[in-house]
């Protein structure tokens, strides 16, 4: 991690950090004057510049550029034959994508599938945490908060794929509810919700958890010993706290449930979110389905950028 | 906080039921993997270790888990390195566009797995097919290196925000070069961030599928590609339930390790 050309060996400067100061050992060496101090921010400049160049430029090469190629290539157009990509520039696709209403439509759908996931996993996540972070004994917390943690290893595919044979015709909740005169919601819309809300409820656990057990437990009295009943004391003082682990959570339910079309493949039934459309036209039609990337792009740039002036992100 | 005793048990009512649907489908697969029905009709008609011994002997299975180990350790390699750097860079330095610099690292991991995908897709064809370059693990591996970064970024930084950098001047000034301050101050304080954060990327890898349906060459298998590939065939079901089967009986492992190597109780973080 260090740069190489940074630094002269006769020079032991302060390591890390940007003040220089002199070292205080009496008779050592005399302070720096103001060339060897310019010498050090130079030197701490070189190093930054060693640090931060490969991870920079791969970020650019890798993934800044293949968005700006995507995103260039929503303004070409395809041959209708053959398929292939002609990159004459037009703004077919971007207005196509603006005027036709199948598109507005299931934009629509697919953020309102997200928001009900985000609001679902925020009214799940907040009783679950405030159990395990203030409620139950010193000891249970680990244990519940591994309970918590592990299914988000056991992968994407496989609990979606574990929906798949709940949902069932023959599946283990048809079965179960058919006694009481219920069936479950089968493959479509509900199920989509309800596998996503699944899916990421862990991502939002484990942020609003680290919140809430951040409380200090004198704030919590002295909101009591002024008077404040449960409820008055969860909305002045523990929803403030846990307002940007909830934003940081809702990050990934949001944009997760945005951009999701397997979960949607595989429990969904007829159901088509942009994810699904973009799918299905990256082989036909790579320009129409790179201006449809635009949409969830766009408003998840939006939303990472207002949640980051909320300071959520730093809760990450 | 005083709550009365209805609240504790209606929060531990709505925790326990909670934790009983996280749980109820990962139960059902490990049921379902010695379910002697095909198509896993409830209740099991009987039990069988035939999908066991099928999947076992499954070259496909194999090959895919070979490829995804790979392509995850070469991809958390690239991203412990990059991750590392970053952090640094942006935690222990004050310059013009820091912020942004961690908020551009965000994006590959907030925007969809789609989009990140397509657009890989597309560049590598303008980049790499001229160069005479395919898809294969590479393109796999520079896709999961991409947002694995992030993880790294993250669980190193956190360590390095609470990390006070009066501790490597104190070594600095009690005499230690820069190379010894890093050897025997910073790095032992951010070993652990390192690793789960590491453990995090390759979990993140291993996992993934939409990125790698998008970078993988023809032959490039990953066990979640195979996974999606072989959900829909009927007969090969109950093998493909096996293998979700033996990911839930691992899941544990690594939430185990890094309980016992790292003081953070999260075990890491996203």
């Amino acid at each position: 991690m260090r740069a190489p050309t940074a630094r002269p060996a006769q020079d032991p400067g302060p390591a890390e950090g940007p003040p220089p100061r002199p070292a205080p050992s009496p008779g050592a060496r005399p302070a720096p004057g103001p060339r060897a101090a310019a010498r050090l921010r130079l030197a701490a400049r070189l190093r930054l510049a060693a640090l931060l160049g490969p991870p920079l430029l791969w970020l650019t090469l890798a993934y800044l550029g293949s968005l700006a190629v995507l995103l260039v290539s929503a303004f070409w157009t395809t041959d209708s034959f053959t398929s292939d990509v002609v990159r004459t520039w037009t703004t077919d696709n971007l207005h196509e994508l603006l005027t036709t209403p199948v598109y507005r439509t299931i934009a629509l759908r697919t953020v309102s599938i997200a928001i009900a996931v985000t609001l679902i996993d925020a009214v799940l996540a907040l009783p679950m945490a405030f159990f395990m972070a203030r409620v139950a004994g010193r000891r249970w917390r680990r244990p519940l908060l591994v309970a918590v943690l592990t299914p988000l290893w056991a992968g994407y595919l496989v609990k979606a794929y574990a929906w798949r044979v709940m949902l069932g015709h023959d599946g283990v909740l048809n079965r179960t509810l058919a006694p009481l005169g219920l069936h479950g919601p089968g493959y479509g819309t509900t199920a989509v919700v309800v596998v996503l809300a699944y899916l990421w409820l862990p991502y939002m656990i484990l942020p609003v958890y680290a919140a809430l057990e951040r409380i200090p437990e004198r704030t919590l009295e002295a909101s009591a010993d002024l008077g404040a009943g449960p409820w008055r004391t969860l909305r002045s003082i523990v929803l403030p706290a846990a307002r940007p682990a909830l934003l940081a959570g809702s990050v990934f339910t949001f944009s997760l449930s945005l951009g999701d079309y397997l979960t949607v493949q595989i429990v969904g039934g007829k159901t088509q979110l942009i994810g699904n459309v973009i799918a299905s036209q990256v082989t036909l039609d790579l320009p129409m389905a790179a201006a449809l990337s635009a949409v969830p792009v766009v408003l998840i740039v939006c939303y990472l950028a207002a949640v980051r002036r909320a300071g959520a992100l730093d809760s990450l | 906080m005083r709550l009365s005793r209805t609240a504790r048990i209606a929060l531990g009512g709505v925790t326990a039921a909670g934790l009983a649907v996280v749980y109820a489908p990962l139960l059902l697969v490990l049921l379902n993997s010695v379910n002697s029905d095909r198509s896993f009709g409830w209740p099991p008609s009987g039990l069988t270790t035939r999908w066991w011994r099928a999947a076992l002997h499954s070259e496909g299975v194999r090959q895919a888990l070979l490829t995804s180990v790979r392509a995850g350790l070469a991809a958390t390699a690239i991203a412990l390195v990059l991750g590392t750097m970053a952090a640094f860079a942006v935690h222990r330095h004050r310059f013009f566009g820091r912020r942004t610099v961690s908020f551009l690292l965000v994006l590959p991991i907030a925007l969809p797995g789609i989009v990140s995908g397509i657009a890989l897709n597309a560049a590598f064809r303008t980049v790499l097919d001229p160069l005479g370059v395919g898809f294969g693990l590479f393109t796999v591996v520079v896709g999961h290196a991409t947002f694995c970064v992030v993880v790294v970024f993250n669980n190193v930084g956190a360590r390095l925000r609470r990390l006070s950098p009066s501790m490597t001047e104190a070594s600095a000034d009690l005499g230690a070069r820069p190379w010894q301050t890093f050897r025997y101050v910073t790095f032992p304080a951010v070993r652990s961030a390192l690793f789960a954060g590491g453990l995090l990327a390759f979990a993140l890898s291993f996992d993934e599928i939409v990125v790698t349906t998008f970078t993988a060459g023809p032959g490039t298998t990953t066990l979640p590609v195979w996974i999606y590939e072989n959900l829909a065939r009927p007969h090969q079901a109950p093998v493909v339930n096996v293998v979700a089967a033996v990911l839930v009986a691992l899941s544990v492992l690594p939430v185990y390790v890094a309980q016992r190597l790292s003081s953070d109780p999260a075990g890491g973080r996203l």
